[in-house]
């Protein structure tokens, strides 16, 4: 781990006002801002229809879902930027030389440790994200780009939780 | 002028491309930000790497004041704009559960595709525990309406709430982010780790 070489990531207040300019610029195009959760939500909704149509049907969470999006939830912005993320993300991976396979860890814990409690996390922030409506970028972040009383408090609330617990998980991250 | 597809400037269907440029570059500049990697994120919890706080919240002031000018100037009518709805409890119980997430997980949603781009295996999984999450909720919908839907507050702006001018307020969040940004350089000196 030690050996690996200084990656070079861009200057932090550089890339924030860079992501600022991304909102301002989804909310000039679209009246919107970012999101990923609701992403996620699509693909879900999408399934679930294929898979169990009578069962989405008889459920509000889908139904009222699919409705909004006249019966094809995967047609969404959200969804189409996603995978403009994935391929943003890619592009800038190739740019500066990251694209590796690996499980990305404090040495001084198993990759197996690691990886269950990624999955652990991703369940509770996926289950977190429907409840708050939005996660980090599209509650957190681009609820605060237009001062919404919704959007700071989603910020504080994910925020100070995680710096509450952070002594509990300590041995994962230190 | 703007919004561009409200105001029926484009259509819905160049919409949904722009959606997919626009998400290039949010992928881009978090990638770049270093934001694909979990232990980089982490950081700001202990205060060893403070790069989410840096870019999360420059992001956030330069946007809020991006859209204070371009109202200004006639560019964005901010009437059209969608300001998300406040739900006072859904809003803090899913904060509350999202946030111990990111920290057992070292993901948020977005940058954990930013991770899975660049090959990350922990942020793959991180996403396969997103879908069961976000399954879960739907499955348990009816029980968590009641919870979901408590305490609606309207679309409240917080300038609104506190009965400021939005020039003033977003002046605050400037000076707070500055004040947090101090404390951000202070901590990396203080609490410093070796290359990871």
């Amino acid at each position: 781990m030690n050996t690996v070489k200084d990656p070079k990531y861009m200057n932090p207040y550089l890339a924030g006002v860079l992501l600022g300019l991304v909102v301002l610029a989804a909310n000039f195009v679209s009246g919107r801002g970012l999101g990923a959760s609701g992403a996620i939500k699509s693909a879900i909704v999408a399934g679930v229809e294929t898979i169990a149509p009578k069962h989405a049907e008889a459920s509000s969470f889908y139904n009222n879902f699919s409705k909004a999006h006249d019966g094809k939830p995967m047609h969404s912005w959200l969804v189409y930027q996603m995978l403009g993320v994935i391929v943003g993300g890619f592009l800038s991976g190739v740019f500066s030389h990251r694209l590796t396979w690996k499980v990305e860890h404090n040495p001084k814990i198993q990759s197996r440790t690691r990886l269950i409690f990624a999955l652990g996390g991703g369940i509770l922030f996926g289950l977190g994200s429907q409840l708050g409506r939005g996660c980090t970028s599209g509650s957190a972040l681009s609820g605060m780009a237009v001062l919404s009383l919704g959007g700071f408090i989603s910020m504080a609330a994910i925020f100070g939780t995680a710096f509450m617990l952070a002594y509990f998980f300590r041995k994962l991250w230190i | 002028m703007g919004p561009l597809v409200v105001n029926e400037i484009i259509s819905e269907n160049s919409n949904l491309l722009l959606a997919f440029f626009i998400g290039i570059g949010f992928g881009f500049v978090l990638e770049q930000g270093g934001f694909s990697s979990s232990r980089k994120l982490a950081g700001v919890f202990y205060g060893y790497d403070t790069v989410v706080l840096k870019v999360f919240f420059t992001g956030a002031i330069t946007a809020m004041l991006g859209l204070l000018f371009f109202s200004l100037f006639g560019w964005v009518d901010l009437s059209l704009v969608y300001v998300n709805e406040t739900y006072l409890w859904s809003s803090i119980v899913g904060g509350i559960i999202m946030g111990a997430g990111f920290i057992m997980g070292g993901y948020c949603p977005g940058t954990s595709f930013c991770g899975a781009a660049i090959g990350k295996i922990d942020a793959y999984i991180f996403i396969i525990g997103l879908f069961i999450g976000v399954f879960i909720f739907g499955e348990g919908f009816d029980l968590l309406e009641p919870l979901f839907m408590a305490e609606f507050m309207g679309s409240p702006r917080i300038s609104e709430f506190f009965g400021l001018a939005e020039g003033v307020t977003v002046l605050i969040v400037i000076v707070a982010a500055v004040a947090m940004f101090w404390i951000g350089e202070w901590a990396e000196k203080k609490f410093p780790r070796e290359k990871y």
